[in-house]
């Protein structure tokens, strides 16, 4: 795998090796039973945030999808459907639905409509050079400071300037694109914002103020054993805090020494 | 060290399923580090820089497993590389100066959704014809509480690895989609825990392969040349025993 | 497809080993006697007709078949650089056709004529009760002919494609696939579809250069 994508042996050549980030740990927040905040949304997976800590080790992904779907899944939908059995059909009629419909036919008009002169693409491949330099693997203050400014920045000239070809009544990649990126350009924000909101380092996220003089990743349990759940906001997400207990077990700190 | 190449690309464009589309001819600068996928990016951007088009194709993970990357390339699906999927296709395997030929894959039950994206639809409608397999969930089994033979699980480890990319059909002179089917129907079906839906399971995923239009398989073999995943003949045969076995010995419902 | 392709398989086999006799030295005795049991006995005669219903069967099944794949596949290519596979495996309709209008010719020459007309001369044979038609005659006068021994030559070696890889191909259909047959298997047929039609064709060739 490697001789195919780098068309080197390495066998006979070393092999180049540069540390980068593997995972970002987080996700959709859900309860015990795997539901999101919209009830009857069930989010199961790698995509949610509930099986890993700070840290994710190779393979959890495949157990997280084994480990949801044998065993919590069978008893928490069956649960929820057992008292929807009652509940008629949706109306797609309803205010409901059709002010959600508007939403998004809204959204994609805005980015139809901007008829600027960069490609999705491109503000893609920079939202990560930005995420990569100041929210990499390890950040600090000032540069999450700065990242969350060039974001913002970023986001403002998407709207002036994306240019997004073809047309929004056929099969379009670069639409999808351009509304996965506007997506993206409020995740990138928010991940600077969480990351300098936690005052620790812990795992994954690696905080240059917070080390031990060894340089090994110094948390702080006092303040930080919780999980951070943000509901987006332009100017001021808004955070929701919930506290760690560990009942059986105690917090120490892993040495691999 | 790494060397910048011009290559001529004649790409297919057709705008949707009624047109009748045609090639495009392209200029475009890659390097020789580029995956095919990343050469075509280079080239969407170029377009989209002169406000026309970019070429549509599909792509996802680029890593080799998910399967969308489809694609005929100099006539081959996937590329000249064997056992490689287009985004794992670099392009030093090609020539400064080279002409490409890229086209969509080509089958009535794929039809061409715009440009290089076809509609594989017609996979996951197979696959859901399968429907499901009896298994205890909501409790950890017990570690080798059903033994299985090396060499089985050996074999239904291979066939699982089909990723569903339409390599095969995309290849085969007749657009039958039995490689594929028997990856799906041989992976189940070998294994104890899979045997119990056999039966039902093989007669509807073969009755819904030919209800999608796909042709009749006659062997030839294209379709084990080029699957990325190198998916074997075997499983064809496999899946014709299960077949046979299913019509004339297996219980009606 | 596979089962009446192995009909006919094991029916080019019987049908060698009785056309070799036409190869014995005994000015065609072996072979009208074999020509006359074959005609009359109502075993063989039952058979045959399964064997002519097999042929059709076989022919049509392909052809339709060969038509719904070219259905199925839609466009072409514009480059297609197909590998991993045999020529005769692209081209089974083609060559299938092509031994269809080898068996018309074929039948037409001897078939007919022994069956249908009374062309031929009657001769008897001593270890034989009543008198048989003189096929080997027949067959001598028909391998005199250049036109005719080529026709038969480009008639096997149609054959000997179509079995190449038809042979290991019906067995693949009927799913009998197995880590330690499937490559005797294949070797079989590709040994089958060498040696059966060279010796069907041997027998033209040797009447032509030895008995004309
Ligand atoms: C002595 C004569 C013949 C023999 C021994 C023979 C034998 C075979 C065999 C063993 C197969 C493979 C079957 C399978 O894989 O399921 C086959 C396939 C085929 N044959 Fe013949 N055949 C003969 C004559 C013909 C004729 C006269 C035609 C048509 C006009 C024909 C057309 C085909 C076609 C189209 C196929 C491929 C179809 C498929 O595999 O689905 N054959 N033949
Ligand atoms: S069998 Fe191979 S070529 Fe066909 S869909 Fe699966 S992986 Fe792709
Ligand atoms: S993009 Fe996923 S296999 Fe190629």
């Amino acid at each position: 795998m490697y001789e195919k994508i780098t068309g080197e042996d390495p066998y006979k050549m070393p092999m180049k090796i540069y540390p980068a980030v593997h995972y970002t740990m987080g996700g959709v927040w859900v309860d015990y039973n795997l539901e999101t905040n919209v009830p009857g949304l069930f989010a199961t997976g790698e995509c949610n945030f509930s099986d890993h800590g700070a840290n994710r080790l190779g393979a959890s992904a495949l157990m997280q999808g084994l480990a949801d779907g044998y065993f919590v899944l069978p008893y928490t939908i069956g649960t929820f459907l057992s008292k929807e059995i009652t509940t008629p059909k949706f109306n797609p009629d309803s205010e409901e639905f059709i002010e959600a419909a508007k939403n998004v036919e809204n959204q994609i008009q805005r980015l139809m409509n901007i008829k600027g002169s960069q490609s999705a693409e491109s503000f893609h491949r920079r939202l990560g050079k930005i995420m990569w330099d100041y929210c990499g693997m390890a950040r600090n203050a000032e540069g999450l400071k700065k990242g969350r400014q060039m974001i913002r920045e970023l986001r403002e000239e998407f709207y002036k300037d994306l240019y997004v070809p073809g047309s929004d009544k056929e099969y379009n990649p670069e639409l999808e694109k351009a509304i996965r990126v506007a997506d993206f350009l409020e995740l990138g924000e928010l991940m600077m914002v969480d990351a300098l909101e936690r005052n620790e380092s812990c795992g994954g996220h690696f905080r240059e103020e917070y080390a031990t003089p060894e340089g090994e990743a110094m948390r702080d349990d006092a303040n930080y054993a919780c999980v951070f759940a943000w509901e987006w906001d332009e100017n001021n997400p808004k955070l929701y805090r919930e506290d760690l207990k560990f009942e059986n077990v105690e917090l120490k700190t892993r040495s691999y020494k | 060290m790494s060397a910048d190449m011009k290559l001529t690309l004649k790409v297919w464009r057709q705008k949707n399923n009624k047109d009748t589309g045609s090639f495009e001819t392209y200029q475009v600068n890659a390097n020789e580090h580029m995956s095919f996928l990343e050469m075509l990016d280079v080239l969407n951007e170029d377009l989209v820089r002169q406000k026309k088009e970019p070429v549509a194709f599909e792509h996802d993970c680029r890593e080799g497993i998910c399967g969308t990357c489809s694609m005929v390339i100099n006539g081959q699906p996937h590329g000249p590389m064997n056992a490689t999927t287009t985004c794992q296709l670099h392009m030093r395997h090609f020539k400064n100066g080279d002409i490409i030929v890229v086209e969509p894959f080509r089958a009535k039950a794929f039809p061409v959704i715009k440009d290089l994206v076809v509609d594989r639809s017609a996979f996951d409608r197979i696959i859901q014809a399968g429907g499901y397999i009896s298994v205890n969930t909501g409790q950890a089994p017990d570690g080798n509480a059903i033994p299985i033979e090396k060499n089985i699980a050996g074999k239904s480890f291979e066939a699982a690895a089909c990723i569903g990319c339409g390599a095969c059909v995309a290849a085969c002179p007749n657009g039958s989609a039995m490689l594929f089917t028997s990856a799906k129907v041989a992976h189940l079906g070998l294994l104890p825990q899979g045997k119990v839906e056999s039966d039902r399971r093989t007669k509807a995923m073969v009755a819904q392969m030919d209800k999608e239009g796909f042709g009749m398989c006659s062997n030839i073999g294209a379709c084990e040349a080029e699957c990325p995943k190198e998916i074997k003949l075997e499983n064809i045969a496999f899946l014709n025993r299960s077949y046979f076995k299913a019509v004339f010995g297996g219980v009606e419902e | 497809m596979s089962l009446t392709g192995l009909f006919l398989i094991l029916f080019l086999v019987i049908h060698l080993i009785g056309n070799l006799q036409l190869l014995k030295d005994d000015g065609g005795e072996a072979f009208n006697v074999y020509a006359y049991f074959m005609t009359h006995n109502p075993l063989i005669k039952f058979v045959s007709i399964g064997l002519y219903f097999f042929i059709i069967l076989h022919a049509v099944a392909g052809l339709w078949i060969a038509y719904q794949n070219k259905a199925a596949k839609g466009s072409r290519y514009a480059v297609s650089h197909r590998h991993g596979t045999s020529w005769a495996s692209n081209n089974m309709a083609l060559l299938g056709t092509l031994i269809l209008a080898f068996i018309f010719l074929h039948l037409g020459d001897f078939w007919y004529k022994m069956k249908f007309t009374d062309q031929l001369n009657m001769v008897s044979y001593e270890s034989h009760p009543v008198a048989v038609k003189d096929l080997y005659e027949r067959v001598a006068t028909a391998f005199s002919e250049l036109g005719i021994v080529i026709a038969y030559l480009m008639g096997m070696v149609v054959l000997g494609f179509h079995l190449w890889h038809g042979f290991q191909s019906a067995f693949q259909t009927l799913g009998l696939n197995h880590v330690k047959y499937t490559p005797l298997i294949k070797t079989v047929g590709k040994i089958y579809a060498v040696i059966i039609p060279a010796a069907f064709a041997l027998i033209p060739v040797y009447f032509y250069l030895f008995l004309r």
